[in-house]
């Protein structure tokens, strides 16, 4: 079995998945994309950061229509993981207004994106509620 | 002694909806040809023309070939929703640098029909998977790291209000959406006129929630055009034209300084809020003093933040501002009063001219049945995402 592959560069899988952000060596601003600069100070040193894998729900969305191809409905949410914000579907939950709600604490969890031609597993991030 | 302001000296906006048997340049064309009349001038007086279409592939030139080719430099600008303001702005600075004394703004677009304009479509996985982009991202990510819609963008940013300060509701979101309806029964220009109850706007079809479809911007086409002019050449022309025109207080626009998380979700609220009070210091007005507002409500989610960064209401009382009533027509600070993009509709480049052309008849005394009483001072304010804001201040001519 080939190894699974991260759906994104920013997620390590393993044995304690977790995302990992560009941190400014200068200013500390962290960003998720690969970097020219930082926006902020306009540095351009930066180191690798491990983020919190447990965080609050700062907003959301539960999108209805969207791109043919794409399952409906879904969350969309801004998670605020110990100051650095992610942005993420919020997964394992009833897509309601009942069930999801500013300020619910959530976690990282792993989803299957589905495998390649070659058999190659993608795995994709999101954040469940915390029980 | 003429002074440095800049002056509307004519404006116009063509009815929003859909132009089946129009093309993009034929709305451009009647728009200019409105603002040249309603100024009383021509395209031979004209020292720039700044234009702006985004989704089509339409240029100032094209237009000028059925307006008025004189040579004159064309800026051909796009800056998102704010793409209007920033041909307004392009044409007041050039005349602030004295280097025309008249120039045209014009905004169209052809939306009748369209879709979603953002995460509308997305690609296929490939076949193989491999990483790409400033994410490294094996396959598309809308959809599967949260939305690139705008109704879910604009979503979140009116729940993350009201998580930050409360009192948000479906409901209260809605209520918005109501007024703006209501507001647009008044106005013939507007793509829909017609009242929603809450009732109909909560049960209508959900498209991210909590923006239901009534409280979404609507597609549609038009165009809107100005002619500005600068005081020294005002004073030149008839009192009739002084009379009408409309001073531009305040033209600004702003970009959003980097702040946590703005990359993550926009930030809507940081330069509208260094917008506005840039807009206000160079008016010496305060939000206290404006007779109506029209600002960016792209969703019903959008215009309750707007109170707050435009600060018609204190920090964090976005909420309590709305239900006392003060946007409403014969409130406090009327916002909207066309009924804003969810009933007007939002052709996308023109927005930024349509909503200055707004406020400037009311300031003329020439807005029909929903007319303001005695309005002297408006404020209009656009966003386009990525970001770009455009607030402009205007007042009415003293004589």
């Amino acid at each position: 079995m080939p190894q699974p592959i991260p759906f994104v560069e920013y997620l390590v899988l393993g044995d304690s998945p977790h995302l990992v952000a560009n941190e400014c060596t200068a200013c500390g601003a962290r960003f998720f994309d690969r970097r020219n600069a930082c926006a902020n100070c306009f540095a351009t040193g930066f180191r690798k950061v491990d983020i919190a894998t447990e965080g609050e729900v700062r907003a959301f969305t539960i999108v209805s229509l969207a791109a043919p191809g794409i399952p409906v409905p879904f969350v969309s949410a801004t998670v605020d993981c110990a100051g650095t914000s992610v942005r993420a579907n919020l997964i394992n939950i009833d897509p309601t207004p009942e069930a999801v709600h500013v300020g619910m604490k959530v976690r990282l969890a792993l989803q299957p994106v589905g495998a390649d031609g070659s058999g190659v597993e993608a795995v994709n991030f999101g954040f469940e509620p915390q029980r | 002694m003429a002074s440095d302001d800049v002056w509307i000296l004519g404006i116009t906006m063509t009815k929003f909806g859909k132009h089946p048997t129009k093309d993009v340049i034929d709305l451009a064309a009647e728009a200019t040809m409105g603002a040249l009349a309603d100024a009383g001038v021509t395209m031979r007086e004209m020292g720039l023309l700044a234009f702006g279409s985004l989704m089509g592939r339409a240029s100032g030139q094209m237009l000028q070939k059925q307006v008025g080719q004189t040579g004159i430099p064309v800026y051909n600008v796009s800056n998102a929703c704010a793409t209007g303001a920033t041909a307004l702005r392009v044409c007041h600075m050039a005349i602030r640098a004295g280097d025309a004394d008249f120039g045209l703004a014009v905004g169209v677009e052809k939306l009748a029909g369209a879709g979603l304009l953002a995460g509308g479509s997305r690609g296929d996985d490939s076949k193989n998977w491999t990483p790409s982009g400033r994410f490294g991202a094996v396959g598309p990510i809308d959809g599967r790291i949260g939305t690139e819609t705008m109704p879910g963008v604009f979503a979140q940013i009116g729940l993350e209000y009201g998580h930050k300060y409360g009192g948000t509701s479906f409901e209260l979101f809605a209520k918005i959406s109501e007024k703006n309806h209501a507001h647009s029964t008044l106005n013939p220009l507007a793509a829909y006129s017609k009242r929603f109850t809450l009732d109909q706007i909560m049960n209508d079809v959900m498209i991210a929630y909590p923006n239901t479809r009534p409280m979404c911007s609507a597609n549609c086409d038009g165009a809107a055009a100005a002619v500005l002019v600068s005081d020294a050449k005002l004073k030149t022309l008839s009192l009739e034209q002084q009379r009408r025109a409309v001073k531009v207080s305040a033209s600004v626009l702003t970009t959003d300084p980097w702040e946590e998380a703005c990359q993550v979700l926009p930030n809507v609220n940081t330069l509208t809020r260094q917008a506005a009070t840039q807009a206000y210091e160079k008016a010496g007005i305060g939000p206290e003093d404006l007779d109506l507002v029209e600002l960016h409500d792209c969703f019903a989610t959008a215009e309750l933040v707007h109170y707050d960064n435009l600060m018609l209401c204190p920090e964090g009382g976005a909420v309590d501002f709305f239900n006392s009533g003060a946007t409403w027509r014969d409130g406090k600070t009327p916002v909207n009063v066309s009924g804003g993009l969810e009933s007007k509709g939002h052709p996308i480049a023109a927005t930024g001219i349509a909503n200055v052309w707004e406020v400037a008849t009311h300031l003329r005394g020439e807005a029909g049945d929903r007319q303001l009483p005695d309005a002297r001072v408006g404020l209009a304010h656009v966003i386009g995402l990525g970001n770009a804001c455009g607030v402009h201040i205007l007042e009415r001519a003293a004589a």
